[in-house]
């Protein structure tokens, strides 16, 4: 009556470990501590922060998002960035997936120490929020010559 | 009302990698449906209309773009939430909708795609004379 349980389809279960294994080297080793003010993965948006040696970038993947709605501050290395999506939903319709985010949003960041709240800019273009904050000049390593 | 209006789309392919260079990000989508077309929007930041790519092979519907960020020389990634700078993701269309005549637009990454259904199949008001 019950048939075979082992009869199923066991392609599933390959293809939910394959997708495991997918996401763990995606992601990579989480065994570091997380920081005391990140979010977690999958929070709108998305954040990439890199570094050189004259400035840090910080790139905020916001799609559809009007920038006069956004509230960034930098109070020394805390960069916070608030904002809202509203998104305008027809009346009358029926979903099917409904997987974007509306609403507001805010991340806090904490850049490293030596940049210069005084240098900050910031650009939207096609859904990404580029905040560029210079580093002080102090902190750059100097050239010592030797005569 | 009809318990054949099952999902007018499904997704086909999922997230496939061999490597690190097949590795896509699937774009966070809204799909609805009013009585003339079905709306696909799609969140694709990074990505501006001549780096995106809508392409109908019969019945499969496939959008792929590519995110270009600007990051200068010398920079390396303190944290980052994104590692890959493609988006792609795929759909199955069911028969009453008239991919020969898709409208796309994109603005600021956010890609919205209208899918008309069939003339001949859209809802028809019948109207009633009174004579």
């Amino acid at each position: 009556m019950f048939g075979y349980l082992t009869g199923f389809d066991t392609d599933v279960f390959d293809q939910l470990d394959r997708m495991r294994r997918q996401m763990d080297r995606m992601f990579g080793e989480v065994s570091r501590p997380a920081g005391i003010r990140s979010l977690a993965a999958g929070t709108f948006p998305a954040v990439n922060v890199g570094v050189s040696e004259e400035q840090v970038d910080v790139y905020l993947f916001a799609a559809g998002i009007d920038p006069k709605t956004l509230n960034i501050s930098l109070q020394q290395n805390l960069l916070t960035v608030e904002g809202e999506r509203k998104i305008q939903y027809p009346e009358k319709v029926q979903f099917y997936r409904q997987e974007r985010f509306s609403g507001q949003f805010r991340r806090v960041l904490t850049l490293p120490e030596d940049v210069d709240p005084d240098q900050v800019s910031a650009h939207y273009r096609d859904g990404v929020l580029q905040i560029s904050v210079k580093r002080r000049e102090a902190v750059r390593p100097r050239q010592i010559e030797v005569k | 009302m009809s318990e054949s209006k099952e999902m007018k789309t499904r997704e086909s392919s999922e997230m496939q990698a061999q490597s690190e260079q097949d590795v896509f990000l699937r774009p966070a989508v809204d799909i609805y449906e009013d009585g003339h077309e079905i709306t696909l929007r799609a969140d694709m930041p990074g990505v501006s209309r001549d780096r995106l790519q809508v392409q109908v092979d019969g019945n499969n519907l496939a959008i792929e773009g590519q995110a270009a960020i600007d990051m200068p020389e010398g920079m390396e990634a303190l944290h980052a939430d994104v590692r890959t700078t493609r988006f792609r993701r795929s759909f199955t269309l069911s028969n009453e909708l008239d991919s020969g005549n898709i409208n796309a637009e994109m603005k600021d990454g956010v890609l919205t795609l209208r899918l008309p259904k069939r003339a001949e199949l859209q809802p028809r008001k019948i109207e009633v004379s009174v004579g």
